[in-house]
C-alpha cells in the first residue's frame, strides 16, 4: 500500500496532477456548480467545458513548444505567428466576394498554415543551419512577426462575418466545442507520430546530447527544422481559433503572451527546459492547470489587476515542488514510508 | 639568498591527493629551479594537471608540504597563488577578446586615479610589459583583432605582471604553428634569463627537449623521477612515461593469427592515400584489409584520434583521397560514414558517445534507427531482441534495458556503445580508446570481443594508449608522432620496446610517411636495452628487421 502510494509520489506528472486537483477543489468550494455540465441545445455547456475549450490555443501551441524544447531549443515566435495567420486568414475572407462561403474559409484557412509552415523553416533554418542560439532565432520573428501582422491588417483591426469562420472558433461538433477536437487532434497527431516512429527517440537524443547524436548518423539539422516547422504551424492553427472566437483579427492582441503560457505549460508538465525528454501527457496537464488557474481567477473574485501576481504564485509553488531538492527531501519520505512498511509487514 | 646558488623556488614534497575513488597523487616530489624551465610529463591521468592545480591552490592537499621560496606556504585559492607569484596561463586563453590589449593586460588590477581607472597609467603599463618581450602590439588594439599566438603572449604578459616568480604554462603551444611557437621561445627564454622558473607542459617531444632544461615524470599519480633533460634519452623519457610491462604471454597466438591473414590474403576495404587535415593530421597513408586489426600507436596528441575520426566522417579530411570497398568516397558526416558501414566509437565516451538520460535499449538501437530512418521505426519487439541479444552477449550490467544509460558505469556504458556500433554490423570498426577507465575485466571482455570479430572478417582500427594492448590485438601497427604516420610495420616480433623506439624517434624528414624504419627502430632499440637499468635487458634484442620489409602492400 505505502509502496504504491511512494511510486505515485514519485512520479512525475505527480504534483502537477495535484495542483490542477487542488484548483478544482477550490472552484468547486467557490461555486458549487462548478461540475456541473448541462446540454443546451445539444451542446454541451459548463465551466469545465470552457475551462478545455479557452485552454485549446494554449495547449495546441504547448505541443509544438514540447518537442521545440525537447531538442534544447525554445520557440518564442508563436504568439507573433499565431498573428500573421489570423490576420491572413481574415484579410482573405474579407477580400474576398463570398466571405460567408465555405471555399473561402477553405482557402483563406490553407493559406494562413502555409504561411504558418514557411516561417517555421526560417526559424528551423536560422537554428539548424545558421547556428543561431533558439531564444535569439525565435526573438527574431517574434519582434517582426507581430509588424508583419500589422503590414497585412494594415493597422486596422479586421472584423470579418463569416459563419464557417466563426464556427472554428465557437462551434460545436457533436455537442462538443470544435477548439476542444482540434486541440484533442493536434495532441494524439503529435502523441502518435512521435512515439510510433522514431522521431521522438531522435528529438530526445539532439536534445541530450546533440554531438553523440550527430556521430550516430541522426541528421539533427533535418529534424531540429521540421520540429520548428511543427511548432509554427501549431501556432497558426491556435492563432485561427483564436481570431475566429472573436471573428476579429487584431495584430497587436492575438496570441500576445500566449508562448509564455505555453512554455509554462511544458515546464509544469515536466519537461525540462534543457531539453531531453518529454512528456506530451505533462504538457496536457499543464496546459489544463494555467487555464483552470485563469477560470479560478475569477470564480474566486480576485481581482484583476491581481490576476498576474496570482497566477505567478501558483507557478512558483508547482516548480518549487518540482525542484530536485524537493525531490530529495520527498526521496527521504519516500525511504521512511518503506521501511515503515517494511516493519509493519515483519510485525505482522 | 646566502645559500648554494641553485636553491629551488618551489619544492613540493610528498604530495598526497584522493579524489573519491582515486589516488590522483601519491607522495609526489617537485622542485622548480629559478632562470629554468622545467617539463612535466606523463600520458593522460598521470596526474598532471592534479600536480599543477595542487601547486595554483586549485585543489587543496592531503598530505605533504609546499616551499615557496624557502617559506612553507598553503593557499586556498588560485588568486592567493597568484599573489605569492605564481602565474598560470591555461591551454585554452582565457581573456575577454572584446577589450584591449591593455585592458586585458591589467584587468582586475587596473591603476587607479581618484577613484576612477586610471587608463593613461594603464596603457603605458601595458606598454612596458610588451615591450620587456619584445612584443610590438598597440596595447590599445581589441584583443580579438590578434591572432591566438598573440593573445598566448599577451596572456603571459598579464601573467608576469604580479612579479611572478613562477610561470606555469599549460600547454600553450598546441594550437601554435611553428612561426609562432618560435617567437613563443623566445618569450620564454628572455624570462628565464630574468630568473623566472617556468614550467612548460606540452605533448610535442621536440618541444620539449629544444626549451627544457629538466623534467620530471609522472605515471599513475606517482613520481617516476626527475631528469636534466640532456641527460635523458628520448627513448627513456617515453618508457618512464608510458611504463612497461613486456607481455610474452601472447606471442604464440599473435604469431599463428598473423599467418591467417597473411595467407587469406584479404582485399583492402578501406584504402586512405594522403588523407589529412591541416592542424590536425598530415596526410597519410593508410590501407585496412578486411578482418584486420590495425593498432595506431602513438602519444596523446600525436594525430592518431584525429586521424581515426577522418576515417569516421567526424571530422572532414582537406587531403587526400579515400577509398572505401573500392570506390573513391568522401565522407561528410558519420552519418555517410555508417551508410558505407563504417563506425567510429570516440574515447570520448560522455561527451560524444552515451546518449545519458535515454535507456539502455535506446542507446544500442540509436545508429541502427538512424540509419533506416525516422520514420521505419524498429518494431519495439525487434528492439528488445536486439537490446536483450547484446546485453547478453557483451554482459552488460544491470542486464535491464529500461535502465538509464547514464545510471551505468564507465564499463558498461563502453559496452552499450559497442553495442550501438555492432548493431549496424559495420564492416569497419573504429575503437578509439576503447577500455579507457573501465576495469580490468571488462577490458578483457572488449579485447576478447575485437578479436573475435575480426575472426568474423570485420575490420577494425584500435587505438589505445596501451602498447601492450595495441600489440595483443593488432595484425599491423601504424605509429604516429607530432601528427605525422612514422611508421606501418607487421605485428610480427614487435615489441614494446620497438614502438617505444618509433614513437620517440621515428623521424621525419619529408611529408611522406616511412615506412621503412625498420632498421633505425632496431638500432634504437639495441641502443636502449644498452642504456635502461630495466631487467629487461637480457630478453633478445628485438628483431624488427626481419619482419618489417616496409610493412604491407
Amino acid at each position: 500500500m505505502s509502496a504504491l502510494l511512494a511510486r505515485i509520489v514519485a512520479h512525475r506528472l505527480f504534483w502537477p496532477v495535484v495542483m490542477l486537483v487542488v484548483l478544482l477543489v477550490i472552484n468547486l468550494v467557490a461555486f458549487p456548480g462548478f461540475f456541473t455540465i448541462s446540454v443546451r441545445d445539444g451542446h454541451l455547456f459548463g465551466s469545465l467545458i470552457d475551462i478545455l475549450r479557452n485552454g485549446a490555443p494554449t495547449l495546441i501551441i504547448a505541443v509544438g513548444m514540447t518537442l521545440v524544447i525537447a531538442t534544447r531549443g525554445i520557440d518564442l515566435s508563436v504568439g507573433a505567428v499565431a498573428a500573421i495567420s489570423g490576420a491572413v486568414a481574415c484579410s482573405i475572407i474579407l477580400g474576398s466576394p463570398e466571405p460567408g462561403s465555405l471555399a473561402t474559409v477553405a482557402v483563406a484557412v490553407t493559406v494562413a498554415l502555409v504561411i504558418s509552415l514557411v516561417l517555421g523553416v526560417w526559424n528551423g533554418f536560422l537554428v539548424a543551419v545558421i547556428g543561431i542560439q533558439p531564444i535569439i532565432a525565435t526573438l527574431i520573428l517574434m519582434t517582426a512577426g507581430r509588424g508583419v501582422a500589422m503590414l497585412i491588417t494594415e493597422g486596422q483591426i479586421l472584423t470579418v462575418n463569416s459563419p464557417p469562420f466563426k464556427f472554428l472558433g465557437s462551434g460545436f461538433w457533436f455537442g462538443v466545442p470544435i477548439a476542444v477536437i482540434i486541440a484533442a487532434v493536434v495532441f494524439g497527431v503529435a502523441a502518435l507520430v512521435t512515439r510510433r516512429t522514431a522521431l521522438g527517440m531522435f528529438i530526445e537524443s539532439v536534445g541530450i546530447n546533440p554531438e553523440a547524436s550527430r556521430q550516430s548518423g541522426v541528421r539533427a539539422r533535418g529534424l531540429l527544422v521540421v520540429v520548428y516547422t511543427f511548432c509554427a504551424f501549431c501556432a497558426a492553427i491556435a492563432g485561427l481559433i483564436l481570431t475566429a472566437n472573436t471573428a476579429a483579427a487584431d495584430a497587436n492582441n492575438t496570441g500576445l503572451f500566449i508562448e509564455l503560457d505555453a512554455i509554462l505549460a511544458v515546464v509544469i508538465g515536466g519537461t525540462s527546459l534543457a531539453g531531453g525528454r518529454y512528456s506530451l501527457l505533462g504538457t496536457l496537464v499543464g496546459a489544463l492547470v494555467i487555464q483552470t488557474l485563469v477560470t479560478t481567477v475569477y470564480t474566486v473574485g480576485i481581482p484583476p489587476i491581481a490576476t498576474m501576481v496570482f497566477k505567478a504564485a501558483v507557478v512558483t509553488v508547482v516548480c518549487l515542488l518540482q525542484s530536485p531538492t524537493t525531490a530529495e527531501a520527498f526521496s527521504g519520505f519516500r525511504r521512511r514510508l518503506a521501511i515503515r512498511a517494511g516493519k509493519g509487514a515483519a510485525a505482522s | 639568498m646566502n645559500q648554494a646558488p641553485p636553491a629551488p623556488v618551489v619544492e613540493m614534497r610528498d604530495i598526497s591527493i584522493s579524489f573519491p575513488g582515486v589516488k590522483a597523487l601519491d607522495g609526489v616530489d617537485f622542485r622548480m629551479f629559478p632562470g629554468e624551465v622545467h617539463s612535466l610529463m606523463g600520458e593522460n591521468g598521470a596526474g598532471k594537471s592534479t600536480l599543477i592545480k595542487a601547486l595554483t591552490g586549485v585543489y587543496g592537499i592531503d598530505a605533504g608540504t609546499i616551499t615557496l621560496a624557502g617559506d612553507r606556504v598553503s593557499f586556498s585559492g588560485p588568486a592567493q597563488a597568484q599573489a605569492a607569484g605564481i602565474s598560470t596561463v591555461y591551454q585554452e586563453v582565457n581573456l575577454l577578446p572584446n577589450l584591449s590589449v591593455a585592458e586585458n593586460i591589467m584587468l582586475g588590477r587596473e591603476p587607479r586615479r581618484l577613484g576612477s581607472i586610471g587608463w593613461r597609467a594603464m596603457r603605458r603599463r601595458a606598454a612596458e610589459l610588451l615591450a620587456g618581450l619584445n612584443l610590438d602590439i598597440d596595447p590599445g588594439s581589441l584583443l580579438g583583432d590578434h591572432s591566438l599566438a598573440v593573445q598566448q603572449l599577451v596572456a603571459i604578459a598579464r601573467a608576469i605582471d604580479v612579479q611572478a616568480k613562477v610561470l606555469i604554462l599549460d600547454e600553450p603551444t598546441s594550437s601554435l604553428d611553428a612561426d609562432e611557437v618560435a617567437e613563443l621561445f623566445r618569450v620564454i627564454r628572455s624570462l628565464k634569463e630574468q630568473g623566472v622558473a617556468i614550467l612548460f607542459v606540452s605533448h610535442f617531444l621536440d618541444q620539449v627537449y629544444e626549451i627544457c632544461d629538466r623534467l620530471t615524470v609522472l605515471r599513475n599519480g606517482k613520481l617516476v623521477g626527475e631528469y636534466l633533460v640532456d641527460e635523458l634519452l628520448r627513448i627513456d623519457l617515453v618508457q618512464k612515461m608510458i611504463g612497461k610491462e613486456l607481455t610474452t604471454l601472447d606471442d604464440l597466438e599473435q604469431r599463428a593469427r598473423s599467418v591467417v591473414v597473411d595467407d587469406s590474403d584479404a582485399a583492402v576495404f578501406v584504402n586512405a592515400a594522403g588523407l589529412g587535415r591541416r592542424g590536425a593530421i598530415n596526410p597519410a597513408d593508410l590501407p585496412i584489409a578486411a578482418g584486420e586489426v590495425v593498432g595506431l600507436a602513438g602519444l596523446l596528441g600525436s594525430g592518431r584520434t584525429e586521424f581515426a575520426r577522418l576515417l569516421g566522417g567526424i571530422d572532414r579530411a582537406d587531403a587526400g583521397e579515400l577509398t572505401i570497398g573500392g570506390r573513391p568516397t568522401k565522407l561528410r558526416t558519420p552519418r555517410q560514414a555508417i551508410a558505407h558501414r563504417i563506425a567510429f566509437s570516440s574515447e570520448n565516451r560522455r561527451d560524444e558517445g552515451i546518449v545519458g538520460d535515454l535507456t539502455v535499449r535506446d542507446n544500442i538501437v540509436l545508429a541502427l534507427q538512424a540509419d533506416r530512418g525516422w520514420f521505419r521505426p524498429i518494431p519495439k519487439k525487434r528492439q528488445d531482441e536486439l537490446a536483450q541479444s547484446y546485453i547478453q552477449a557483451l554482459n552488460i550490467r544491470p542486464g535491464n534495458p529500461d535502465a538509464l544509460v547514464r545510471n551505468l558505469s564507465g564499463g558498461n556504458q563502453q559496452k552499450v556503445l559497442l553495442a550501438r556500433w555492432l548493431a549496424i554490423a559495420p564492416r569497419l570498426l573504429i575503437l578509439d580508446e576503447p577500455t579507457r577507465g573501465i576495469d580490468i575485466g571488462a577490458k578483457a571482455e572488449i579485447q576478447k570481443l575485437v578479436f573475435n570479430l575480426a575472426e568474423n572478417g570485420m575490420s577494425v582500427l584500435f587505438i589505445s594508449a596501451e602498447l601492450e594492448e595495441v600489440l595483443r590485438l593488432s595484425h599491423r601497427i601504424v605509429v604516429l608522432r607530432d601528427r605525422h604516420v612514422v611508421a606501418d610495420l607487421e605485428n610480427d616480433g614487435l615489441t614494446v620496446d620497438s614502438l617505444l623506439a618509433l614513437i620517440a624517434d621515428g623521424s621525419v624528414e619529408s611529408d611522406e610517411p616511412v615506412r621503412d624504419v625498420a632498421a633505425a627502430a632496431s638500432v634504437t632499440a639495441a641502443s636502449v636495452t644498452g642504456h635502461t637499468e630495466d631487467p629487461t635487458a637480457d630478453h633478445p634484442a628485438p628483431t624488427t628487421a626481419d619482419h618489417t620489409e616496409g610493412g604491407r602492400r
